[in-house]
């Protein structure tokens, strides 16, 4: 007969070394199995989508794109583009390519970041430096072409407001160069060293049926199989680029690494890929009056599958605007990917996921 | 080249009595839960709950108008990742959402004032911050 181990409840978080932001874990423990994970979040929730009380729906896009400091660029353009579904407005061609260009390097610095911490967690300092000085080169394009590092406010109802020429064109292709190069050497460690290998190969496995039933999104989805990549929904230049959603079968540590990794191969493929073909044109089209209907706008961000639901009554201020953002929809299947794992696997099992706290709570 | 489609949304105005039939058939044909959402206009909440086809990206979403009094069966039991949304639009709304898996009390994102988007929202007409 087996013999049961004593149980007992571990609390992790919201202050952790792991976490970069709050998230609470009790941890039901049997010796060092994690038995079951329950959560809590509302540390840092800010009311954000309340703020539709006091803002129009233009500031709102400022609004929208302060859910994150990380992906920023994503969550303003999914905001206006579900505004202007409602207007019935086509965004000029060039700021569609605009704002894909903007999106890819948002992809990228966002999984660079990940996968600085992602080394961090597992104690692997120098590649958590190396990571993170590659996204400099990222963020260094960012800021030449918007002015901002992180938080861009480039995007507006009906286009966008800033423009990328031909010079920066250039120097966003010379940066592209440089990161693939130098992210080619990374990659080797990432995948090829046997002590990553160790800490990542056969960790919080989750099957694609358990991923479509939990509802998880983005790489952390497609990590275990699901082939889900809102890019497919076809907005902005997506249908005119060529690309394939890069999914991996063995839903552990490792698979999602491998996804975001060479998922910053592929941003920089599409970057070059939109900046050969973005064509000539204005960067906005007029949008008068105010808008009166409701839609549901989804965009991949760099985590996931967003999801922007706008609701307006044909004032300035809209009835609703609600962000589902891709944490929120990922975090049932971390819990049950915590369960029957050994707790000294728990910190790097959460970074996994990706979490963004302060996305999830608005 | 990856093909590209863009499906029509589909929003299907139900009664609260239909929600979990509705909810499992569904799931049944292999649509995966994407969100729940509540929004209240005019005196009433609107309940969206959404489900995709990751196949052919088409959204599908289940519409509830319901008088701000009335009980609405959690999801939960059918869809597990419901959870969230359904203690989100319990502490935000007011919503009466019964026997929810794992119930947060109105606790989830610890706020003081008691369902700050519902029916005690103050309405502001044409409000702009100069």
């Amino acid at each position: 007969m087996q013999q049961l181990g004593k149980t007992s409840v571990i609390p992790f978080g919201p202050q952790h070394p792991v976490l970069p932001e709050p998230i609470h874990l009790d941890l039901v423990v049997e010796d060092e199995r994690v038995v079951e994970a329950l959560p809590s979040i509302g540390f840092i929730h800010r009311g954000l989508e309340s703020l539709t009380d006091k803002r129009d729906f233009n500031q709102m896009c400022y609004v929208a794109e302060r859910t994150c400091g990380i992906c920023s660029f994503q969550h303003g353009m999914g905001y206006c583009e579900a505004v202007e579904h409602i207007f019935g407005v086509e965004t000029p061609d060039r700021a569609k390519y605009l704002r894909t260009i903007w999106s890819e390097l948002g992809r990228m610095h966002s999984h660079l970041l990940w996968l600085g911490l992602l080394a961090d967690a597992f104690g692997y300092e120098n590649l958590f430096y190396q990571c993170w000085r590659i996204r400099e080169k990222v963020l260094d394009m960012q800021e030449l072409t918007t002015g901002g590092r992180l938080i861009f406010s480039v995007n507006k109802v009906g286009g966008v407001i800033k423009d990328i020429d031909v010079e920066k064109q250039k120097a966003i292709l010379k940066a592209m160069d440089e990161v693939e190069e130098e992210l080619s050497v990374i990659r080797k460690t990432f995948f090829e060293d046997y002590s990553v290998e160790s800490r990542l190969k056969g960790i919080g496995i989750l099957t694609a049926e358990q991923i479509n039933a939990l509802g998880a999104v983005g790489p952390f989805a497609r990590a275990s199989g699901v082939k889900a990549d809102m890019r497919l929904l076809g907005y902005d230049a997506y249908p005119e680029l060529d690309f394939e959603p890069i999914t991996s079968e063995d839903g552990d540590c490792y698979a999602r690494c491998y996804v975001r990794m060479l998922e910053v191969f592929q941003s920089i493929k599409l970057i070059r890929q939109a900046i050969a073909q973005i064509p000539e044109g204005e960067l906005s089209v007029p949008v008068k009056g105010n808008p009166n209907g409701e839609y549901f706008m989804r965009v991949e961000q760099p985590r996931g599958e967003a999801f922007y639901y706008v609701k307006a009554n044909g004032k300035p201020n809209l009835q609703r605007m609600r962000i589902r953002t891709p944490t929120f929809a990922n975090v049932p299947a971390l819990c049950e990917m915590l369960k029957n794992t050994e707790i000294a696997d728990v910190g790097l099992l959460v970074v996994s996921i990706d979490p963004c706290i302060s996305c999830t709570e608005r | 080249m990856v093909e590209h489609s863009v499906p029509e949304n589909i929003l299907e105005e139900i009664p609260v009595e239909d929600l979990l039939l509705r909810a499992l058939e569904l799931k049944k044909e292999g649509l995966r839960f994407s969100q729940a959402n509540a929004a209240y206009v005019d005196e009433k909440f609107e309940l969206s709950y959404s489900f995709s086809d990751y196949e052919t990206l088409q959204l599908h979403t289940l519409r509830l108008v319901i008088e701000t009094d009335v009980k609405v069966p959690s999801i939960t039991e059918i869809v597990p990742a419901a959870v969230f949304y359904e203690n989100e639009m319990k502490e935000l709304f007011g919503v009466k959402i019964e026997m929810i898996s794992m119930d947060y009390d109105n606790k989830l994102y610890r706020i003081r004032q008691e369902a700050p988007l519902g029916p005690q929202k103050k309405e502001v007409e044409n409000a702009t911050v100069g």
